[in-house]
């Protein structure tokens, strides 16, 4: 069996395999025949402030300013988060929402530059180091730190910032760098045409990115059907002369070997962990095309400007690849392919099994866009009306992460929550194999979007009304013991009144514990030096010393608790970005949290 | 209705129920065409009739039902469900006990379910166990199969294919001959009443013309051509190999376990294989997947308790086979089978078993 794979596999290393996977026809040879083309400076360039999982960027230009390109339109808010720089260089002419690319087809906040064709450069920050070979002398805070101003993201789709990524913590060491080249999605050659022709510069990431996770090893995973890719990137790991480090390996061409899980399993045999990261196996996993931005950032200080993007389908006249500055308009590129060649069954941004169907071309391309696909009704015909599930379990068969995809679609069906999660729906990664296989055309992957979406709107809900039902018993408890205090008080005076100075004197021959209590807080000796509530008879001025006191404390609490939140945040942010919105809810919490912390302390 | 397909992939589907459907449709003919050729045509009767009935009542329940029928119809699940209860049946069955048993499997055990996807049990079993015990005798009594040197020592005739539609339509026997002159007990029917009257195998084997090599004359061919249908059908992933793997394995295992044991009163295991309906009942019966398991080690376990259980009931059970029992009986266990046999799921550290 072995002897077998070996031969499979020309005899490099041993490959594992993950379960299901579907052959798909992988109409690559559409768009991977002529080199990249520089893509034609639009008019205008529409930057979208998020083009990345995490926090919006925050803009730092206003209408009417000249921007230069290269230059630093929205900064990062938060740690997980990217900037946004000018794409070219021109007039800001707009900050708006418009329309994006993403599967709601809503609008999102955007800067519109109106481009003035001069190209002219801002001033980038200079290169960390010379060239890749001089990286060891540099400081891995300062190449994150450049790698975060510099914008970088995933550029596989997932759009994660990379710095994030690039920075798993002391507690969980790196031992593989795992680089993402096998764009498994049919169509899709960017990653493709991009190793072959920039395979140097991808090596150079590699190392930078070994460097920064102070890897051993880094593999480069390429699909079987990209032989030229794998070429060149050989060469350039000989050239560069870390084939000690750095391996391609090449895999079986199978769909969705690209999935960062099932990427990983193949090359190492290993599985990420349910609901983590690969950290947490001591494995970083990037996309070349992320490899390659890294390398322009630390080694030619240029920021994440410019991407490929594959426009291809044959709903277009001359599928290519292209060299496109962020921001253009995908209208822009279908023109510049020769526009639509006829009928066309829908627009997708992504690839067949993972894209999703863009309403207008009006959008433009960000980050994380990596195809334009436009797809004929021959191509993507309409399967029709779902039929009833004959439960024929081809589904289960072809799943990447062995689910039961059938027992997840009934209980989706009928919104049994509970349920889908027993199944392990969050453990789906969409990647939409079952619903290719279905015999009953079932939109089985719609279910499941649906399931999870229901699912977080729940978990939103359960947890805005267990945070009411906290404050209602903090309050309760807070009013109670305000009672208490008050009523204490009250005996306490009484008390006072009824002793009436009889022993002042024995009082005062007892010390008083907090020391610099002046002397008319003796008519009182101090009940419980352990209770941090002051004495209910303690002068004003006192009083206001200890509050402020206990007010430091209190924020200090609170903000221990915030990073805490945070840093749980940042662990469970990483693996798919359908948990954005859980994020932003922990996010919102902690917000909210904040000031009731500060009314408490205000309180005590 | 356009809305429901936004979502991803955007890919050409490579499945749809209807060529499913056909395409076990196709995987019968070999099986059919030997059982037509040792059976003659009261086999291809039955077929026409059953899907004639089958069509009809499935159209006038999606028409009570108030859906159109065209589509249920069109996605062939109904006539898969006649042929395959048409082949269980003996071809001198009377036309109006066809259309009870069809009727009942579509009306009754599918479509009063939910229809296609929702049936717990196999409508084709179903229906012929409907009969099967409403109509013992009718249902048991089979053809002898045309070997000729069987028939010559047996003084047994064979039907024209007018004399099977007059019997069938009008329960007429050709002219001089005795219903004793044109039927025959099963192989398996045959062997289990010998050994009840405490014969062994050997004696059994060797007093009659009717035994092969394996089973019965003729009928241990049959199974060979059905054999070769589910190939296709394995080619052609229709269905999956561990149902039919593990039916024929659970019955070879049982058989095998109490034939070496005692080979004089259990027939060896070859004998179970290529009689009655195990290999048909192995590839196209307990591999219907809406009553089946659908988990991979689930369909293991169900195929495995189905071949014992056709051993068991083979045995000691009173009807002639019994593959339609085991299977009804498998189908109500799995759901649970299902529940208990989920499996890994990527990045778990093992399956965890779920609460009901």
């Amino acid at each position: 069996m072995s002897g077998l794979r070996s031969l499979l596999t020309g005899g490099q290393r041993k490959l594992w395999h993950f379960h299901g996977g579907v052959h798909l026809p992988d109409e690559k040879t559409l768009s991977n025949g002529c080199p990249v083309a520089a893509a034609p400076l639009p008019a205008q360039l529409v930057l979208p402030l998020q083009q990345h999982i995490g926090a919006p960027a925050r803009c730092r230009v206003s209408v009417g300013d000249q921007v230069l390109k290269g230059q630093l339109i929205a900064e990062p808010q938060g740690y997980i988060s990217a900037p946004v720089h000018a794409s070219s260089s021109g007039t800001v002419i707009a900050i708006e929402a418009r329309p994006i690319p993403h599967p709601s087809g809503l609008s999102a906040p955007c800067v519109v530059i109106e481009t003035d064709g001069e190209e002219r450069w801002a001033e980038l920050p200079a290169p960390l180091a010379a060239s890749a070979a001089e990286l060891d002398a540099c400081d891995p805070a300062a190449l994150r730190e450049r790698i975060r101003a510099s914008g970088i993201v995933g550029m596989g789709g997932a759009s994660f910032p990379t710095n994030v990524k690039l920075n798993p913590g002391k507690d969980q060491p790196i031992d593989t760098v795992i680089i993402n080249g096998a764009e498994c999605e049919p169509y899709i050659t960017c990653d493709d045409l991009l190793m072959r022709e920039r395979a140097a510069d991808i090596v150079d990431g590699v190392r930078v990115m070994l460097h920064l996770v102070q890897a051993k090893r880094a593999l480069i995973g390429v699909e079987d059907n990209k032989p030229e890719a794998a070429t060149a990137l050989n060469s350039a790991i000989a050239e560069a002369g870390v084939g000690d480090r750095v391996e391609v390996v090449v895999i079986p061409t199978l769909y969705p070997s690209g999935g960062e899980k099932q990427l990983i399993r193949i090359l190492t045999g290993k599985e990420v962990p349910s609901h983590g990261i690969p950290a947490q196996i001591g494995i970083v996993c990037q996309n070349v095309g992320t490899a390659a931005a890294v390398a322009d950032a630390v080694l030619r200080g240029q920021p994440l400007i410019e991407r490929l993007v594959t426009v291809t389908g044959r709903g277009v006249v001359e599928p290519r690849n292209y060299r496109v500055p962020i921001g253009i308009s995908a209208e822009a590129l279908i023109a510049a392919s020769g526009g639509y060649s006829g009928e066309l069954a829908k627009l997708v941004a992504g690839g067949p099994m993972m894209g999703f169907r863009l309403d207008t071309d009006l959008v433009p391309i960000t980050k994380a866009t990596n195809c334009l696909l436009a797809l004929t009704p021959a191509e993507s015909p309409d399967p029709g009306a779902p039929l009833p599930c004959i439960r024929c379990g081809r589904c289960a068969e072809v799943c990447p992460a062995n689910l039961l995809p059938q027992q997840l679609y009934w209980h989706a069906r009928a919104k049994e929550l509970d349920k889908v999660q027993d199944y392990n729906l969050f453990d789906c990664i969409e990647c939409g194999c079952c619903a290719h296989v279905c015999p009953s055309h079932i939109p089985l992957v719609q279910y499941y979007r649906f399931a999870k979406t229901e699912s977080w709107t729940r978990e939103q809900e359960k947890r805005a009304a267990d945070h009411a039902r906290e404050r209602h018993a903090a309050r309760e408890a807070r009013l109670e013991r305000q009672e208490r205090e008050r009523k204490a008080k009250l005996r306490k005076k009484k008390e006072a009144v009824a002793a009436g100075g009889a022993k002042p004197a024995a009082a005062g021959a007892k010390p008083a514990p907090a020391g610099t209590k002046p002397a008319a807080a003796n008519a009182k000796p101090a009940p419980d030096g352990a209770q941090p509530t002051p004495d209910a008879n303690a002068k004003p001025q006192a009083d206001t010393a200890d509050k402020q006191a206990l007010i430091e404390a209190a924020r200090r609490r609170a903000a221990e608790k915030k990073a805490m939140l945070a840093k749980a945040q940042e662990t469970t942010a990483t693996p798919v970005d359908q948990q954005a919105p859980v994020q932003g809810d922990a996010a919102a919490t902690t917000k909210r949290a904040q000031p009731r912390e500060a009314v408490a302390a205000d309180q005590e | 209705m356009a809305m429901t397909f936004v979502s991803s992939p955007h890919s050409a589907r490579v499945n749809r129920v209807d060529q499913v459907m056909l395409q076990v449709c196709l995987a019968l003919v070999p099986g059919t065409l030997a059982l037509v050729w040792f059976f003659g045509w009261g086999v291809l009767i039955n077929m026409a009739l059953a899907t004639l009935f089958a069509v009809l009542a499935e159209a006038l329940v999606m028409k009570l039902r108030g859906r159109p029928a065209l589509p249920a119809i069109g996605d062939y699940s109904a006539v898969v469900t006649a042929l395959l209860f048409a082949l269980t049946i003996p071809p001198t069955m009377p036309w109006w006990m066809t259309m009870l048993g069809i009727v009942f499997a579509i009306v009754i055990v599918k479509q009063l379910y939910g229809g296609i996807g929702y049936n717990p049990f196999n409508p084709a079993m179903a229906g012929y166990v409907f009969l099967l015990i409403s109509y013992p005798v009718a249902t048991t009594s089979w053809l002898p199969p045309d070997v000729p040197a069987l028939l010559e020592a047996r003084e047994l005739s064979t039907l024209s294919f007018l004399d099977s539609a007059r019997l069938i339509f009008m329960g007429a026997l050709p002219e001089g001959l005795t219903w004793d002159a044109v039927s025959a007990a099963t192989p398996l029917d045959e062997m289990r009443t010998l050994l009840d009257q405490g014969r062994t195998i050997d004696e059994i084997r060797s007093s009659s013309p009717l035994w092969g090599s394996f089973g019965g004359r003729g009928w241990e061919w049959v199974g060979n051509w059905f054999l070769l249908g589910g190939l296709y059908l394995l080619w052609r992933r229709v269905i999956s190999w561990e149902i039919p793997v593990a039916v024929l394995g659970g019955l070879l295992a049982a058989s095998a376990a109490f034939w070496l044991v005692d080979p004089q009163h259990f027939p060896f295991p070859g004998f179970h294989l290529f009689s009655g309906a195990a290999i048909l009942g192995a590839f196209f019966i307990a591999t219907d997947p809406v009553s089946a398991c659908t988990t991979r080690r689930g369909q293991l376990i169900y195929g495995a308790a189905i071949g014992g259980t056709i051993f068991a009931i083979r045995t000691w059970g009173g009807y002639p086979d019994a593959v339609a029992f085991a299977v009804l009986l498998m189908n109500i266990a799995a759901p649970m089978i299902d529940q208990y046999s989920q499996p890994r799921v990527f990045g778990h550290r093992r399956s965890e078993r779920k609460k009901a």
